[in-house]
């Protein structure tokens, strides 16, 4: 089912990408240092009492959980437009199809792309957090392939379920009321076991709160065998069944 | 002659809606074939399938003497497809478009490169290689799809509406290309609604109206079938509500009429001569022309329309 096919559409996305990504890197640096400046250097200043986040500052329990939850942000945006933009808009899938390329190869190169943007991301924005003494442990370094894990469990859905749309109408919604609680409420910026027990089943259900944890016990060197399974476990679990969704829905709307 | 490709029955269905209903053709390799039929007729579904795309409903084909439900990539990397809409990437340059189709073919990256430059020369477009895609005119992009088309030295083209939407200056030149590729012994498989097109490149067609096809042959054997030689058109000045003042009884003078909207189409193998008896029997048309009969008169003589409504 997947053959080279798969690693020349990866081929020809680096090729796209020569030509933009300087600019999509700076974006993709700097939205996450304005938080971490304002939240963790700026709002963390007011923080007196931080025995419950389990770290010995606010600067060291947001900026690692800011790398993962950044990834779920990132990989939003690169799942919704571009998927319809690449099946409905320009076509360039279809003319894919039109070579030794399957739906399956196309479903899956598109779904591991977005996963490497963010592993991208991840690792300028890690350096940045070494630089400002943030980074404790040399584990850390295994940080950005979480943020890219992260990513695959929210491209595999996304792009999945963009692929069966006719319009972008949904997607700002999905943006408001989906995207953007998931990143407030990815225990990012507090302890989700703050939250009252009907609203924290949520977090621990969703995939974005268990990259977050993983990054955090990373870059830390707070991690422990059993709860980081569970992490990468319901990662994996939301990735894989994405991308197991994926390649349907591009395969029915692309033979269409 | 081996065959490039066979249809028999073939049949497409979306839910109730019948697009292709049983169709059987066959191109002959290096042959340039067409289906000719106004929109809707079922060329673009019979496309689709033939390009391996879309699964056929029921009935068999075979192309390039494979099965394409289960050899879809073995005939895709054979296969050259021109879709109806330009598809090409916009974030790329026009040579990095066909070196990026190249590599989605197995081609090394040297020989992509090659290919890029050697197609570049068949679309005339050395001069914009460095460009990108979205700078180029409507005519340029399709050249630029039909180059893209061959990077892998295709045995099959399929050319869906190669030449709708284009000015008839960059039409001429696509044409000219088309008809290079078909002297290089390239199988042509293309649909069109124009018959001109049909008359300028294609071997054989076969006519589809509704999802079946209603008439095969050369255009000159399809002409000789179904119509006369000849055509004369009449045009007669409009009534003050509107209508056409025709004369009644122009049934009745030994010819096949057809009645359009705008003119009356006399079919006689001598349009002249049918002209002069016409007016002996006073008929007094505004305007009149004569003209040789082309595969629109067979399409309206088949199904009672016209094929560019």
């Amino acid at each position: 089912m997947l053959g080279v096919g798969l690693w020349h559409f990866l081929e020809n996305q680096f090729v796209r990408y020569r030509a933009t990504w300087t600019s999509t890197i700076i974006t993709s640096i700097l939205f996450p240092i304005m938080f971490l400046v304002s939240i963790g250097f700026g709002l963390g200043t007011q923080i007196d009492d931080t025995s419950s986040l389990g770290t010995d500052d606010y600067a060291s329990f947001v900026g690692p959980g800011i790398l993962a939850a950044v990834a779920l942000i990132q990989a939003g945006s690169l799942s919704l437009w571009p998927t319809l933009g690449a099946i409905k808009w320009e076509g360039t899938y279809q003319a894919a199809l039109s070579t030794p390329l399957t739906a399956a190869e196309l479903a899956t190169g598109h779904i591991l792309w977005i996963g490497f943007r963010v592993v991208v991301g991840a690792s300028f924005y890690l350096a940045v957090l070494a630089l400002f003494g943030i980074v404790a442990s040399p584990l850390g370094l295994l940080a950005p392939l979480v943020a890219g894990l992260t990513g695959l469990s929210i491209a595999a859905p996304l792009s999945a379920y963009s692929a069966t749309r006719e319009s972008d109408n949904t997607f700002s919604l999905i943006n408001r009321v989906g995207l953007t609680p998931m990143f407030l409420f990815s225990g990012a910026f507090f302890p989700v076991a703050q939250l009252p027990d009907s609203v924290e089943w949520v977090s621990k259900v969703i995939p974005v709160s268990h990259g977050v944890e993983l990054s955090r016990n990373l870059v830390n060197g707070t991690i422990s065998a059993g709860p980081a399974a569970l992490n990468v476990g319901v990662l994996v679990l939301w990735a894989g069944l994405g991308w197991a969704m994926a390649i349907r829905t591009f395969e029915a709307r692309l033979s269409a | 002659m081996t065959r490039s490709v066979e249809a028999l029955k073939l049949t497409k269905r979306f839910g109730d809606f019948v697009a292709v209903n049983e169709i059987d053709f066959h191109v002959e390799s290096g042959e340039t074939f067409s289906l000719l039929g106004p929109n809707g007729a079922g060329k673009s579904s019979t496309m689709k399938m033939v390009s391996t795309v879309s699964p056929i409903t029921s009935g068999s084909l075979r192309v390039l003497n494979r099965d394409p439900n289960t050899d879809g990539r073995a005939i895709r990397q054979r296969m050259g497809v021109v879709p109806q809409e330009d598809n090409l990437d916009q974030e790329l340059t026009v040579r990095e478009n066909l070196v990026i189709y190249a590599r989605y073919f197995g081609l090394s990256w040297a020989d992509a490169r090659a290919k890029a430059v050697e197609l570049l020369t068949f679309a005339q477009l050395v001069e914009r290689g460095d460009d990108r895609v979205d700078s180029l005119s409507g005519g340029m992009k399709r050249r630029l799809t039909i180059a893209r088309s061959l990077v892998n030295d295709p045995d099959l083209v399929l050319l869906d509406e190669p030449t709708t939407g284009l000015d008839p200056q960059a039409r001429h030149l696509l044409w000219e290309r088309l008809y290079r590729l078909k002297e290089q012994g390239v199988t042509l498989l293309l649909t069109t609604h124009y018959m001109d097109e049909a008359e300028q490149l294609a071997d054989r067609l076969v006519i589809m109206d509704q999802g079946s096809i209603v008439a095969e042959g050369s255009p000159t054997e399809l002409i000789a079938k179904h119509v006369t030689k000849e055509v004369l058109e009449l045009r007669f000045p409009k009534a003050d509500d509107g209508s056409r003042q025709r004369p009644d009884g122009l049934d009745t003078y030994g010819f096949h009429i057809e009645l359009l909207p705008d003119r009356v189409l006399v079919y006689a193998d001598d349009g002249d001569a049918a002209l002069e008896k016409l007016r002996i029997e006073s008929v007094h048309p505004s305007g009149s022309l004569v003209r040789r009969s082309t595969l629109e008169d067979v399409f309206l003589a088949l199904t009672g329309r016209t094929l560019v409504e």
